[in-house]
Parts: structure tokens; C-alpha cells; sequence
């Protein structure tokens, strides 16, 4: 039971912080159609940012301050260098995210070093927030679960709300439509990219003390929440939130239960041993198959269901 | 020709284009040939020959990704695991030859990665191209890392951490050959690049081939024209897995060695940025590619700490500029030189260039000296630059990398508009003369 | 064997709710031209879709030579005979007109998924599309690439690729659209040349190209065919006067 419980809200601050990383991206594919393959460096940018601006000022003005510089970087990589690849078509765009990718972890390396740097949990929140039994659940992920939720419930209303939240919603689908309207589409757009890679730096900023900043860490979380975005169905946030909370769950669950075949026919009677042809199949433990659980996921619903959990449009 | 024959309404007269002893043709391969056998002569310095070993199984892994991406219009993510898993399969395989119970010879190694590569391109296949577009790369990029995840499960296959090892010297001599040296690898590798090359060749030039394109032209229309385009992208993906597998086992023959970043996303990766940069247009672009890519990874890795930053942009660069890579570069110059009106561009061109070279002079020594700065100030502030000292942290050579970076940009700002134009009357004219032709 | 090449037997089509196609029905005999005309929003292009394959129907059953083609995929139509062209052009851009030609021609050739036939020693295909080449007029553009064409000689390349398969029922989906006058009068000759001997299906708004090609003219409003007749018949149709003229005028804007 408590095993469950622990193993549960676990497994939903790791959704939540998936779907906080993800949102962006589903948004910017939505309404450019681009697949923004640099998504998880502006995240490691955030974290980066998170660092430096605590280190100087604190954690509390860098939450603020940190997403909204990453948001700026995108902005000026959308006008500067997507939109110049724009008309050649959707392949060469991705390519230069593709690209993005690599320069960006290189600056951060050339920036601050290869090593992992020391981005703390702030003072105040470095504690318990409650205690399950025998289980303390950490503050700060108390903490990161509800800045996702907060940011869940602003995108909705910024989308649902106002004025700019219906032109994205319009320029979504009929681009040439609203632009003939007489709205500056490329600025919403850039506005759009800017406010995706903000999202991921929000994200960088949260989960960058929480776990490792390093320059690895954009390649750890990248494949993921590409997964997150299909599965749940590209163009659809309700679905990114879906699916990130599933494969939230999966992973984590998956990751603490160490029982494999083995175990199961043991359990049954029979007797397995090293000598068993296929033994060393039968002795995987659900835990060391839980890197392949997201992927194995993504095949299946790209076979079966290629819109998504709860996708508009394929591809 | 075409004047006098357009009147005729004959059909047997009039101009049979099938390709009779094309002499040019003829050349081509022959110097391509050539090439491959006196290479090694040329760059004969030490570590030059492993070099071009890597080039050489390099250029067949981007052919056959253009098979998919050039010619298909099929954006993979996910190349490195046929290569990869015919690379293990290969390299068990030579393991199981000198232990006696499989007799192949190494000359036919690569033959196993490529056969063992075509089974997965069918059973992945299958799942791949039942889409297209973007979820057709996104299913590669699923399917690599869940085999790239697989590799630490299953140790026995894979060899875990350390991969799985072996030694091309076994079995009897043939004609001496024992490929202990790497002169003997190369001209291996020499031997199935040329046939690999004929082979991807001649694919473009049979129906298959040309439909495959015209699927990346219009899918929709195929469908319209009698042709199921699954199955059309389906058989291409096989025969490209074919020869994916073929670069795997000539790469297991040459480092001997297997890991699981054979198969790889990063991997994936890299041969997408090669075969892009080379060209995807064209049939040789992934050739070009290769050379220019081994050489930045492999060589400048060497040279500096920068290479992947460098590596990044000079793609970031093609892919906003040269979108065709440099293949289309080379081409565009080559038509103005048949056309004799290279000298019209050529003065501006040079200067276009200088001011290039000039600002990258000064930009990568700008980038060395802060990777100095940062990465090893362990080791003090000086560093070897372009064959002399330069202190990083002072200001001279500062000074200087901006100075080269303001030039070069400057002469690059003054000097576009006089080249535009050049350039493009150059092409004007050509259109002109090309139009002339055909009336 | 049929005497009808294609027949639409109370054919239906939703898209969601809105019902598009509201139960068309329609003999064309072999070797015959007709042309399908009616107001905007009709379900004129709706219609060519479904008997080519593009959609699915809803309800109802669609025949070509007598055998039912509902469910089947364009390319098992394509096979059956079938060949249609498109309203916007679709044709191969970065082949060669000459390429794009052999391009249609290779199944029905027999060539299907071949990788071991030398193309360019591929006689049959070659001289044929040739032939084709030469019908089209698009000789002196046999080398460049399709898509640096001008208009006109794109639709003309769209035909081309249409016929070049050697099916024998064709459906052309407003071939002339964007023509002048003196491109749509050569478009017309073009297409009485090539439809020679085969049946021809027809979309065109262009009324002078429809009563100079058409034997019989279909009318399409509101998804349903309201009148099959010849021309002068059509012509003097009370039902089609109102459909096109007075009553009730559509009040949609065509997709």
C-alpha cells in the first residue's frame, strides 16, 4: 500500500514535469508544424540560467527571470534562423532544430563547463512536506507539481481567454486565413516559439536542482518527451498531459518492481536456473526492461493509433 | 537535333535516348576506380589509411541513407540500426568462423551484415513505412532507441557495456591475405564501396528507382498511376538496409569491435548531418559528405575541442544557405564552367571567399580561445593557435580575431550585391542558352 | 460483361454530419464523353473522389465495367482501368516531363516493383512515352523539369500522365480550369484526341468546352444528379434552368 502510494505520486510529479517540458513542444508543433528537435537544450538553458541567476541574486527571482531570457533566445532563433528556413519546408526546419541541438550543448559547454554544476534546492524548501507511512515526499516535489498544474491552468486560459489565445487557436489550423485577417502571423509565431522554449526553461528551472544540471541532460529527457508528444497526439495539450502522465507512471512503477519471468514461474513451482536456455531473457526484471517501456509504447500507438491517444490531425 | 526531329511523327525515329556506349559514363566510373586504388598512395602518412578506411565504410552508410532521403523523400532517424545490428551480427559471425564452426572468409563478412541487415530492414520495415511524413521519422526514431535500450538488456548478444570483440586474422591465407594490415582492410573496404556504389547506382536507373522518386515528388499521385506507395517505400527501405548492413560488417572488419552506439541515435544522427551536408540531391552528395564528415569528426577532433561546435554550425549553415549541401555548390559552379560563363562570377566569387575565410579565421580563433579559457585553465592561459603562442587571456590576440572577424564580415557586407549580380546574370544568360536549345 | 464502364447506383457520402453526396445515380456507357456540370458546392469533385478511391462511400455501390470498385484502394481502381486527373495540378515536379510520362506508363507495362530492368533499356516504355510526348505537344519541354513548366503546359502534362497508363476510363477534373480561351480551345482538341475510343468523365464549368466535347450531360446539385440527357435536351431542362438560373441559388461558397 505504501509502496503504491509513494510509487504513485512519484510517478505524477515525473508526469508533471514531462508535461511541463512537452506542452511547448506540442504547441510549437501544433501551430508551425515544426518539430522543435532543440526543445530539450532550452530546457537545459533554463536550468543553466536557473543556476547562475541563483547563485547571484536566488532561486526566487530566477524562477521569474530565467524562463523569460530562454523565451527570448527562441524568440530571436525563430526570426533568425527558423524563419529563413522556412520556405524550403518542413524537413529543412527540423534539420536546423537538429542542428540547434548540437550548438547549443556545445555553448553551454564552452559556457560552463563539461562537469555537473551545483544548481541547490532552495533552503526553504529543502524538507519533508509530508510524511506516507515510513516514506518522507520531498517538499520541492510538492513544489514542482504544483507549478505544473499552475502552468497548465494559464496555458488553458491564455488559449480559451484572450485575444492572442484565439489567434493561436485560429493560426493553428488556417495560417494564410488569419494572416489575410490582418494579424502579423510571423509575430505570433515567433511569440509562440519564444513562449515554447519559455515553458521548457520554466521546466530547466524546476527540475534542474531537483535532479542533475549537466550537459547531458537534455539528451536524457529529449527522446521522451518526443514520445510524450506523439503518444499523446500531436497537436492536442489535453493529450500531452495524458500521456506524460502516463509514461510518468509507467516509468516509475516499472523502474521500482524487480520481479522477471523468473520469479513468476518460480513463484508457479518450476524451477529456472542459470542452465535454462533462455535464461538470461527470463531473469530480466521489469526494472531493467523500464528503458524500453516509453519507445515500445510509441511503436505501438504509431501501428495502431498514429493520431494519438488524442490527436487531431497525423503528422 | 531536336529541331529536325520534332517534325517527325515516326516514333522509331526519333531520338532513341537509350544510353549507347556512354562514354562519359565510362569515365566517370573508371576514375572513380582509379581513385580508390591510388588513394592510399597519396595520403600515405600513418594515420591517413584508417581515415580513409572510416571514409570508405562511411560513404556506403550515407548511399544508402540518400536511397531513403534523397531519392524517397523518407526522413530516418533511426539509419544507425540496420548498419549497427549487421555490424553485430558480422562480427559474430567472424567470431563464430575462427572458432571453426562457421567457415566464412572475411572477404565475405560484409555480405553477412548486409544479408542480416535486410531481414530487420523487412521486419522494421514493415512497421516504418506503413506511415509517411513526420510520423514515419518519428517511428525510426522510436525503433532506434528502443534497440539502442535493448543492447544493455540482452548482454549475451550485445556484450553490455563493452560490446563484443574480435580479430579479423583468422582462418588459411588466401593469395596471403590476412588483413593484419590496415592496407589490406582498405583495399576490402576499396572493393565494396565500388560495388556498393554500381549497385546504389544502378537501383536509380531501374523502375523501382525511378518511382521511389516520384514518390517523394507526389505520393498521392503514384497511388494513381497503378502503384501501391507503401510497398514502393517498403522495398527501397529493404534494399537500403541491404547496404546499411553491408557499411556495418566492413566496420566490424575494421575497428573490431561492436558496441551498442552502433546502433545508435547518435549515430542516426550523424550520418543524416553527413549525407545532408554532401548533398541530397545528388548521387554522389552522401560521397562527398562522408569525407567532409569523417574528416570533421575524426581529424578536427584531433585539432581542437571545438569540433562539434564547429561540426553543428557549419550544418546549421548549409542547411539555411546551401539547403542542396555542397554538391549543389559544386554543380551550380560546374554548369557555369560548361557554359563558359565561370569567368563572369569568378573575380567576386574569390573575394566572397576570402571574406569567408577571413571572418572564420577570426571567429574559430575567437571560439578556441574561450574553450581555453574555460575548459583547461588548469593548464594557464597560453595556447598553440595556428602553429604559434597566443596568450587567450591577453589582449593582442583578441584584438586580432576581432579585427579578422570586422574585416571579413565588412568585405563580405560590400562585396554580396556586386557578386548577386554577377551571378545572376551569369545564370540568365545560361537560361537563355539553355532555352535557344530547345525551341 | 456491362455495357456501362461506370455506374453509380444511389450513392451516398457524409462527412461528419453534413451529407455531401445525397444519393447520385448515373449510367456512363462505354466510349462515351460525359461531362458532369452543376452549381458550386455541388459534390461535383466529391463524386470524382469516390469513384476513384480517394474516399470511401458512405452507402450505395459504384461499379466500373460491371464490377464493384467500393472499398478498393486508387491504386487497385488504377489497376482495374480506371485513370483521373486532378483540379490542382499533381504531377512529379522535380522529374523530367519525359520521366514523369514513363513514370505513368511503367505498371501497365507490366514493370511493377522491378529493380533489375535497366530503364532506359525499356523500349515499350520508352516508345510510348514518347507517343504520349508527342499527343501532349510537349516535346520541345521533354527535358525539363515539370515543375519549371508554365500552367497550361502543366494541365497538358496532367492529361498526359492521365492517358499514359492506356486505361480505358478516364475522368478528367476540370481539365481547362485557369485556361484563356485559345489554351482551353487547344485543351479541348488535346482531349478529343486522347479520349478517342475510351470513356470519358467529365467535370467543367467552362460551357462551350462541355458542349463541344460532351455526348450527354450529367447535372449534380446539392449531391444528387437531377437530369442525364444531351445537351440540347439539357439545355432546355426546366429543372436545370432553376437549379442554375433562378429559385433557389446556393448560398454556400464552393469549397
Amino acid at each position: 500500500m505504501e509502496f503504491t502510494l509513494i510509487t504513485l505520486l512519484n510517478g505524477l510529479a515525473y508526469g508533471l514535469l514531462l508535461f511541463m517540458l512537452s506542452s511547448g513542444l506540442t504547441l510549437i508543433f501544433s501551430m508551425m508544424g515544426v518539430l522543435n528537435f532543440a526543445h530539450a537544450s532550452f530546457y537545459m538553458l533554463g536550468a543553466y540560467f536557473a543556476y547562475t541567476i541563483s547563485a547571484t541574486i536566488g532561486f526566487w527571482p530566477a524562477l521569474v527571470i530565467a524562463p523569460l531570457l530562454v523565451g527570448v533566445v527562441g524568440a530571436v532563433v525563430e526570426r533568425y534562423g527558423l524563419r529563413t528556413v522556412h520556405k524550403y519546408g518542413h524537413i529543412p526546419e527540423l534539420l536546423f532544430t537538429f542542428g540547434l541541438s548540437y550548438v547549443i550543448v556545445e555553448l553551454v559547454q564552452l559556457i560552463w563547463g563539461r562537469a555537473a554544476v551545483r544548481y541547490p534546492i532552495p533552503a526553504e524548501m529543502d524538507g519533508p512536506l509530508f510524511t506516507l507511512y515510513t516514506t518522507t515526499f520531498p517538499m520541492y516535489r510538492g513544489f514542482m507539481m504544483f507549478i505544473a498544474l499552475l502552468m497548465l491552468v494559464a496555458i488553458y486560459l491564455l488559449l480559451t481567454r484572450t485575444r492572442i489565445g484565439l489567434v493561436i487557436q485560429a493560426a493553428l489550423t488556417h495560417p494564410d486565413a488569419v494572416e489575410a485577417l490582418g494579424h502579423n502571423v510571423p509575430r505570433v509565431f515567433m511569440l509562440v516559439f519564444g513562449g515554447g522554449c519559455a515553458l521548457a526553461g520554466l521546466a530547466g528551472v524546476i527540475g534542474g536542482n531537483a535532479f542533475v544540471t549537466e550537459p547531458g541532460m537534455a539528451a536524457t529527457v529529449g527522446s521522451i518527451i518526443f514520445v510524450v508528444v506523439v503518444v499523446g497526439g500531436m497537436g492536442s495539450l489535453v493529450g500531452a498531459l495524458v500521456a506524460s502522465l502516463l509514461i510518468g507512471l509507467l516509468q516509475t512503477f516499472a523502474v521500482a518492481l524487480d520481479y522477471s519471468l523468473v520469479t513468476l514461474f518460480s513463484g508457479l513451482g518450476l524451477s529456472i536456473g542459470p542452465g535454462t536456455p533462455g535464461f538470461s531473457v527470463l531473469n530480466l526484471t521489469i526494472a531493467q526492461t523500464a528503458p524500453i517501456l516509453p519507445y515500445l509504447l510509441l511503436v505501438l500507438i504509431l501501428i495502431f493509433r498514429p493520431k494519438g491517444l488524442m490527436g487531431t490531425r497525423e503528422g | 537535333m531536336s529541331t529536325i526531329m520534332s517534325n517527325t511523327t515516326s516514333v522509331t525515329t526519333t531520338s532513341m535516348r537509350f544510353a549507347p556506349i556512354n562514354l562519359g559514363r565510362w569515365l566517370v566510373w573508371s576514375l572513380f576506380a582509379i581513385l580508390l586504388v591510388v588513394a592510399p598512395l597519396i595520403f600515405n602518412k600513418g594515420a591517413s589509411l584508417s581515415i580513409l578506411c572510416q571514409m570508405g565504410t562511411v560513404m556506403i552508410f550515407g548511399l544508402s541513407y540518400n536511397m531513403l532521403l534523397g531519392q524517397g523523400g523518407m526522413l530516418s532517424f533511426g539509419h544507425a540500426v540496420y548498419s549497427g545490428l549487421g555490424a553485430y551480427f558480422a562480427i559474430h559471425a567472424m567470431n563464430l568462423a575462427s572458432g571453426g564452426s562457421l567457415p566464412i572468409p572475411v572477404s565475405l563478412i560484409p555480405l553477412v551484415g548486409g544479408i542480416f541487415g535486410m531481414l530487420f530492414g523487412v521486419l522494421f520495415g514493415y512497421v516504418t513505412t506503413k506511415k509517411s511524413g513526420t510520423t514515419f521519422s518519428m517511428i525510426t526514431l522510436g525503433i532506434v532507441e528502443l534497440v539502442f535500450a535493448c543492447s544493455l538488456m540482452f548482454p549475451d548478444f550485445f556484450g553490455g557495456e563493452g560490446g563484443i570483440s574480435t580479430n579479423r586474422v583468422m582462418g588459411e591465407k588466401v593469395f596471403g591475405i590476412s588483413y593484419g594490415p590496415q592496407i589490406q582492410v582498405y583495399y576490402l573496404i576499396a572493393f565494396w564501396l565500388f560495388i556498393s556504389t554500381v549497385g546504389m547506382f544502378a537501383f536509380t536507373q531501374t523502375p523501382l528507382g525511378r518511382i521511389i522518386n516520384a514518390v517523394r515528388d507526389n505520393p498521392e499521385r503514384v497511388e494513381f498511376i497503378g502503384y501501391n506507395t507503401q510497398w514502393v517505400r517498403y522495398l527501397t527501405l529493404i534494399l537500403s538496409a541491404f547496404f546499411a548492413g553491408i557499411s556495418g560488417g566492413l566496420s566490424a572488419i575494421n575497428f573490431e569491435i561492436v558496441t551498442a552506439e552502433n546502433v545508435s541515435a547518435v549515430r542516426s544522427g550523424a550520418i543524416l548531418l553527413f549525407t545532408f551536408i554532401g548533398g541530397v540531391g545528388f548521387f554522389f552528395g552522401p560521397l562527398i559528405g562522408a569525407v567532409v564528415g569523417v574528416f570533421l569528426t575524426v581529424l578536427l577532433s584531433d585539432f581542437t575541442k571545438a569540433w562539434q561546435l564547429y561540426l553543428g554550425v557549419f550544418f546549421i549553415v548549409i542547411v539555411m544557405y546551401a539547403p542542396g549541401g555542397i554538391a549543389s555548390i559544386l554543380m551550380m559552379n560546374l554548369r557555369l564552367m560548361v557554359y563558359k560563363r565561370f569567368g563572369m562570377v569568378a573575380p567576386r566569387l574569390l573575394l566572397m571567399v576570402a571574406a569567408t575565410l577571413l571572418a572564420c579565421v577570426g571567429g574559430v580563433m575567437i571560439i578556441e580561445m574561450l574553450y581555453h579559457l574555460t575548459l583547461e585553465s588548469a593548464n594557464g592561459t597560453v595556447m598553440r593557435l595556428f602553429g604559434t603562442e597566443v596568450d587567450a587571456a591577453g589582449v593582442t590576440g583578441w584584438l586580432i580575431a576581432l579585427a579578422l572577424v570586422a574585416v571579413g564580415a565588412l568585405m563580405f557586407w560590400r562585396g554580396r550585391p556586386a557578386f548577386r549580380q554577377a551571378w545572376d546574370q551569369a545564370n540568365l544568360e545560361i537560361e537563355e542558352l539553355i532555352r535557344k536549345e530547345h525551341a | 460483361m456491362s455495357a456501362y464502364s461506370v455506374e453509380l447506383k444511389d450513392v451516398r457520402k457524409s462527412f461528419g454530419k453534413s451529407e455531401i453526396i445525397r444519393g447520385a445515380t448515373l449510367q456512363v456507357p462505354k466510349g462515351e464523353r460525359y461531362a458532369i456540370i452543376g452549381p458550386n458546392g455541388a459534390g461535383k469533385s466529391t463524386l470524382f473522389n469516390l469513384i476513384s478511391g480517394r474516399f470511401g462511400v458512405s452507402a450505395g455501390d459504384i461499379l466500373l465495367n460491371g464490377r464493384s470498385i467500393v472499398g478498393m484502394k486508387p491504386f487497385e481502381i488504377n489497376r482495374c482501368g480506371l485513370s483521373r486527373s486532378f483540379q490542382i495540378t499533381n504531377i512529379f515536379h522535380r522529374l523530367t516531363v519525359y520521366e514523369n510520362l514513363r513514370c505513368a506508363v511503367l505498371w501497365s507495362l507490366g514493370y511493377k516493383y522491378s529493380f533489375w530492368h535497366r530503364l532506359n533499356g525499356l523500349r515499350d516504355a520508352h516508345e510510348r512515352a514518347e507517343a504520349v510526348l508527342e499527343q501532349i505537344g510537349l516535346r520541345r519541354r521533354r527535358n525539363t523539369a515539370a515543375g519549371l513548366l508554365t500552367y497550361a503546359e502543366q494541365r497538358a502534362l496532367e492529361i498526359g500522365i492521365t492517358i499514359a497508363g492506356g486505361a480505358d476510363v478516364i475522368l478528367l477534373d476540370e481539365p481547362t480550369a485557369g485556361m484563356s480561351r485559345s489554351e482551353s480551345d487547344h485543351a479541348v482538341e488535346l482531349i478529343r484526341r486522347v479520349t478517342e475510343g475510351k470513356t470519358l468523365l467529365m467535370v467543367e464549368h467552362d460551357m462551350s468546352v462541355v458542349f463541344g466535347l460532351a455526348d450527354k450531360i450529367a447535372v449534380v446539385v446539392y449531391g444528387e444528379v437531377i437530369a442525364c440527357d444531351t445537351p440540347a435536351n439539357i439545355r432546355g431542362n426546366a429543372r436545370v434552368q432553376e437549379a442554375y438560373l433562378g429559385g433557389h441559388a446556393p448560398a454556400e461558397e464552393h469549397a
